[in-house]
């Protein structure tokens, strides 16, 4: 384990039952391959078995909130392109719909069409990633996760030529979203998402029937839904524990009502569940992304009457939330009237994912505890903001 | 004299024989096998993955191998914001490689705190306590960038003569390979910087 | 879903002895809260938990907000001069003992798929009185977002399981997101986009011995 130990290795006598003998005491992480980033788990270990799991964060604590109470409105949406960076545009999204909360504005219809557009491809791009470290993790070093990457270029190539930018794209704006379509954008995305439902099929029969992925993830980490929905816990985990609440259906925020899709959920909870559910999700992407394509209607992509500059939005409050890919992605925002949020707070759902960390790892190996902990689906840059 | 050696090689090349000295075979053998530590920080590591994907490959630049275990590698790519409550870890994964080692500050936040220089809990650039051989602007670099920066890197060390005062650190006894630690004090880093590395700029104060 | 009214009414009933009073909320959004007393803090959230109209059993966001002067959580209709102001003026120490520290809770119902219902909880001031009741014996979901707001504002919560700092390592001074908190000048002098920071800077000599004065002890001792 090349873990950078700040308290090091150390055994100790077990305090509970006098026949457990001694217990090891390990900090996985902040520098460690598989905690996506700088994580860090102090585990205590029986054997190989985990008898204790208390994850420690703030390795990527970059003070978003108190830097944003300190400029505009507007100077954050770059900043929130930096939470979870694997998903910009949605991030986007979340913060531009809660200060249209707030101030009350209105989004075209258009817009609202390319969000969803824009938001679905950060989905599907978000849980092949997601995959593809998930194998890893278990050892599949490099097929899966390099597949995942190429198809994940495709779809960063849109976002470049909408946006100027692979991944931090600050493409929405109060109101609307800041400029419209470059030709051949639709015909271009329309051959991606054709492309991708061939390629699900070929990442599926790779993984989906795999001996190996089934005899790691069945059964390991399970996570029921009680527990579930008292610690908190969103997006495709809560439904892989058999939870129907995805945010998309619940608000009905944007244009979601006018797409049929479903919400895949799972029935047994465990590391499995949540692999399928994302392959799942991905499917139900592309559907909706394929009658957007087909429905985007003509129009401008900015409300005429929002303001950018001097934007002071009345004195109040809004909480608004959107489904990102990894849960619930939320945003407080407390207005006093001034240019400056006065409280600017982001929900993320990656922290809260972690409530239940613990409960799915206690007693199973170290190893698995690797592989739970890859398919919670965390990013440090929003766990720690 | 240095020209007519280059070109006598050339000449000697094209009819087969190939030329060389041991201070170049060396360093050719050592460009060619940069492994960098599998080590990411924020948003500018996604880069660093990407461009060792099937698209970017810098498994052409012989640096494909990430090595997780700082004792394999040679190269730290410094990849993301360096948070206080980090960098004393950063600092010591620069200790335990193994000379010769380099350091590529990417992005901005490796380079100076980037967009985020302005928290409280945020180390502002990684060169206060690390010496830094190629830094990447850019929030994130693009993986072209990366490669540019490992191209820049090649050329530094295919440069390093082995012998003379311009010979690099680790062929110098006295040279220091490992820099001290900081601790996380209660306000901030403790000492705030390395003087031995880095001192602050002083024209920026004046103004 | 029911009235905010409707929902403070049962309150009532259910628990005589509780204090709930609603704020109203001037935004267009128009989600007004509840703001509870700290004694029956954690009776309204279990029987708004159990209640079987209400099933709030969903705690989403927790956010902890500093308000720095006393007059302001008067709903938040205000002047808009006051906070956005005072926050330049008043860098130095000011009147930071006045005023209150308050956890903000948004509640949905994942049984009824509607909310939110949004509680608010308030300390008595910001300096010596920062208890409130932990919701985290109700909502799991609050431990750590709890354990943050202690670590970023300073509010204790009694009754959470295991309150440690979250963000900010073991042996950190101060709390960094209240409002009058300093940022110690570790960073050159360098114009920004985002403000002046040469002329912020020039108070701030010695800034070190002022964090030293704002930052109240460790307030769980
Ligand atoms: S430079 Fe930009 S992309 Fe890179 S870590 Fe910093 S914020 Fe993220």
């Amino acid at each position: 384990m090349s873990a950078i130990l700040e308290t090091p290795v150390r055994a100790f006598e077990s305090v509970s039952g006098a026949g457990a003998g001694e217990m090891l005491e390990l900090a996985i992480g902040p520098h460690h391959p598989s905690t996506h980033g700088v994580f860090r788990m102090d585990v205590v270990l029986d054997g190989e078995r985990v008898r204790r799991l208390k994850p420690v964060f703030g390795y990527l604590h970059r003070n978003h909130e108190k830097i944003a109470e300190g400029q505009s409105y507007l100077s954050s949406m770059p900043y929130t392109d930096r939470l979870d960076y694997f998903c910009s545009l949605t991030n986007n999204w979340a913060y531009a719909l809660t200060v249209e909360k707030l101030a009350g504005l209105q989004v075209p219809e258009r817009a609202e069409y390319i969000r969803v557009i824009t938001a679905e491809l950060t989905r599907v791009q978000n849980h092949l990633c997601l995959i593809g470290f998930l194998l890893q993790d278990m050892g599949a070093s490099g097929t899966p996760l390099m597949y995942a990457f190429r198809e994940r270029e495709k779809i960063l190539d849109l976002f470049e030529s909408l946006t100027g930018a692979r991944m931090m794209c600050n493409y929405m704006r109060f109101g609307g979203c800041r400029v419209d379509l470059p030709t051949g954008w639709m015909e271009e995305a329309q051959q991606v998402v054709q492309g991708l439902a061939r390629f699900l099929d070929e990442f599926e029969a790779l993984l989906t029937g795999n001996e190996i992925l089934m005899a790691r993830t069945q059964h390991i980490g399970v996570l029921s839904s009680a527990a579930a929905v008292n610690a908190g816990v969103t997006g495709p985990m809560l439904r892989a524990s058999g939870v129907n609440y995805d945010v998309r259906k619940v608000d009905r925020y944007g244009v979601y009502d006018r797409f049929d899709f479903r919400i895949p959920l799972g029935d047994h909870g465990d590391t499995y569940d949540r692999y399928l559910i994302r392959v799942l999700e991905m499917r139900e992407s592309l559907k909706i992304l394929r009658v957007a394509l087909r429905d985007l209607p003509e129009g401008p992509v900015m409300d005429p009457k929002a303001r950018l500059r001097g934007f002071r939005p009345k004195a109040g409050e809004a909480y608004g939330r959107i489904e990102a890919p990894k849960g619930e992605l939320g945003f407080h925002l407390i207005s006093d009237g001034s240019p400056n949020p006065f409280r600017y707070r982001v929900r993320p759902p990656s922290l809260m994912n972690l409530t239940v960390l613990e409960e799915m790892c206690m007693g199973r190996m170290l190893a698995d505890v690797v592989v739970i902990l890859g398919s919670v689906d965390i990013v440090l840059g929003e766990v720690d903001r | 004299m240095e020209v007519t050696d280059q070109e006598l090689k050339i000449d000697l090349q094209k009819q087969g024989v190939l030329m060389t000295s041991l201070n170049e075979l060396y360093n050719w053998g050592r460009k060619n096998s940069v492994w960098p530590l599998q080590f990411g920080l924020a948003c500018c590591a996604i880069e660093m993955i990407a461009a060792s994907m099937a698209r970017y490959d810098l498994a052409r630049f012989g640096a494909e191998v990430f090595r997780p275990s700082p004792r394999q590698a040679d190269l730290m790519i410094v990849a993301g914001t360096v948070t206080k409550k980090m960098a004393p870890q950063v600092v010591r994964l620069y200790n335990q490689m193994a000379e010769p080692k380099y350091v590529i500050a990417m992005g901005a936040c490796a380079i100076s705190g980037g967009p985020f220089k302005q928290g409280y809990n945020v180390l502002k650039g990684i060169d206060r306590y690390l010496p830094v051989d190629v830094h990447i602007p850019g929030c994130p670099p693009r993986p072209e960038a990366l490669l540019h920066a490992f191209m820049t890197l090649q050329n530094k060390i295919a440069s390093q003569p082995l012998t003379g005062p311009a010979r690099p650190r680790h062929l110098r006894a006295g040279a220091p390979s490992e820099f001290s630690v900081p601790q996380c004090g209660p306000h901030g880093l403790v000492p705030p910087s390395n003087p031995a590395v880095w001192r602050p700029p002083t024209a920026a104060q004046a103004g | 879903m029911e009235t905010l009214e409707e929902i403070c009414f049962r309150i009532k009933t259910a628990l005589p002895a509780a204090r709930v009073e609603i704020i109203p909320n001037a935004s267009p959004c128009g989600q007004r809260s509840l703001l509870l007393g700290r004694e029956q803090g954690l009776a309204v959230a279990t029987f708004l938990r159990d209640d079987p109209q209400l099933r709030l059993d969903y705690c989403s966001n927790v956010t902890g907000v500093d308000w720095l002067e006393p007059s302001l959580p008067q709903g938040f209709v205000q002047s808009p001069s006051s906070a956005g102001l005072k926050k330049e003026a008043g860098e130095g120490l000011g009147e930071s003992g006045t005023g209150c520290l308050e956890a903000v809770y948004h509640l949905f119902s994942m049984a009824h798929k509607n909310g939110p219902v949004v509680l608010r909880l308030r300390t008595e001031n910001r300096l010596a009185a920062v208890r409130l009741p932990s919701l985290t014996p109700v909502w799991r979901s609050c431990e750590f977002q709890e354990r943050e707001i202690f670590d970023l504002f300073g509010i204790v919560f009694d009754g959470h399981p295991d309150l440690r700092r979250l963000l900010m390592w073991e042996g950190f001074q101060g709390f960094p997101m209240r409002r009058d908190y300093l940022v110690a000048d570790d960073f050159e002098c360098e114009p920004t986009p985002h403000g002046d920071v040469p002329k912020r800077m020039s108070p701030r000599q010695g800034c070190a011995e002022v964090i030293q004065k704002t930052a109240t002890a460790d307030p769980r001792v």
